[in-house]
């Protein structure tokens, strides 16, 4: 039921304030998805769940958790 | 895909079981709050990663799972009446109340629809104006907002054939429940990152501190799981009780304030009843009375004067952390995926339904 799914902002369409809409590509899949919750621009990512974005994806913390992975890895075969 | 591929990456995975087995001196039970990751936990065979003093306990973050029997009747009552169009998540439609279940209404007659957001139910009221249109609105604090967002979009367009069947739940009270519970199992626990990206995190960081368990803020992919785990495992072997964020990229420290205002502005707390488990003080929400032309259980009083029929289901206890599936005599056999006796077996992330479909019980 909490499922969500990061997607990609293709365009954004403010035509009507109280609900701003976003094109947003899901690997693939293009779908309308409300981002009046989040502050985005074109090309940034964002975590959608039942028709609305909950989350913009933050790529730094991301990479961070990624280099977080290496260190464990590094760590196990220095041991 | 960008932000999946990474965390489905069979090196990391790895990588981490091996962290795992090394770090892990004592039999721990670490329990995953939401079906999400009860999900992904049987569909990727995590748990066969794991070395055997770490056991994995399935706790209550299913909202379809969770919703009462009562509910069900009082949405298959709405769903009855002809001028009426009940709208709600596939997951809902096969959940069975104390007789039937909507499918059935359906086959019978009933304008049942599925839908995939809320959203979507605010147009199909539009497009049908002479119709009364109820979306069976279920959730936790993911999706709760989502329904609160169409409730003013409704209202916006001054709808007034909208309407939403509210059974909305709260995580952090049932967590509370848990480790309250005299023979509690759980010794840390990984909390649902969705959750937390709306509400943030002060609930997870009361817990660990009150009751002086680890809380790892922890995603639905296999590495966010392991992640999680494995912060939570290194945590427990230091006789540490904190908050860690392991799904940073998605959970901002505040959550999402805009849908937290939402929910301020239109919702009481309330204590409810959660299927299987029981009555959780301050566990659930309803409509303010502000709000009440979008109330679905005012323009649709019902009464539910029927008993509830099945109480094998050990579904409950299975999610209190106490029984897991193998101790259910009905798992398989009078309960499966067609032919559902508890609700957990029917959503896919219900607790059954996940092991039934992948693992053995």
């Amino acid at each position: 039921m909490c499922l969500a799914v990061p997607g990609k902002i293709v365009s954004i369409d403010t035509s009507v304030p109280e609900l701003k809409t976003a094109k947003v590509d899901f690997g693939g899949i293009v779908k309308h998805i409300c981002v009046q919750w989040v502050d985005v621009q074109e090309g940034d990512y964002i975590l959608a769940h039942a028709g609305m974005a909950i989350s913009v994806l933050d790529e730094g913390e991301a990479l961070q958790t990624l280099a977080d992975f290496d260190a464990i890895a590094r760590a196990l075969e220095s041991d | 895909m960008q932000y999946i591929d990474d965390y489905r990456n069979n090196t990391h995975i790895q990588t981490l079981a091996r962290a795992i087995n090394r770090k892990v001196a004592h039999e721990w039970n670490i329990m995953e709050i939401c079906g999400g990751q009860t999900y992904a936990i049987a569909r990727y065979r995590l748990e066969d990663l794991l070395p055997p003093e770490v056991r994995l306990l399935h706790g209550p973050g299913c909202p379809v799972c969770v919703t009462s029997e009562e509910v069900i009747d009082h949405a298959l009552d709405i769903a009855r009446h002809p001028e009426v169009i009940l709208a709600s998540f596939g997951d809902m439609m096969r959940v069975p109340g104390n007789e039937t279940d909507l499918l059935h209404l359906k086959a019978q007659g009933a304008d049942i629809r599925l839908l995939y957001s809320p959203l979507d139910a605010v147009e199909l009221a539009a497009a049908n104006p002479a119709r009364e249109v109820v979306f069976f609105a279920v959730g936790f604090e993911t999706t709760i907002p989502v329904h609160l967002a169409a409730l003013q979009e409704a209202r916006r367009r001054k709808m007034t054939n909208f309407s939403l069947l509210c059974s909305f739940f709260a995580v952090a009270p049932a967590m509370e429940m848990i480790v309250q519970q005299p023979d509690n199992r759980v010794d840390g626990f990984l909390a649902a990152g969705h959750v937390c990206a709306i509400t943030g995190n002060a609930a997870c960081r009361r817990l660990a501190a009150r009751y002086k368990h680890p809380v790892i803020i922890t995603g639905f992919e296999p590495v966010d799981l392991l992640y999680g785990l494995y912060r939570c495992i290194c945590q427990l072997e230091r006789n540490e009780a904190q908050v860690e964020n392991a799904y940073k990229r998605a959970v901002p420290e505040n959550g999402n304030t805009v849908a937290q205002a939402l929910m301020n502005d239109a919702l009481d707390t309330v204590g409810c009843k959660w299927r299987g488990i029981g009555y959780i003080p301050d566990s659930g929400f309803v409509l303010k009375a502000k709000y009440s032309a979008y109330d679905a259980t005012g323009k649709f009083p019902f009464e539910n004067t029927k008993h509830l029929t099945n109480t094998r289901c050990i579904s409950g206890e299975i999610m209190k952390g106490k029984l897991c599936t193998a101790d259910c005599h009905c798992f398989g056999t009078e309960c499966t995926p067609e032919h559902p006796a508890g609700a957990p077996m029917v959503s896919a992330e219900g607790v059954c339904a996940a092991y039934y479909r992948y693992r053995q019980p």
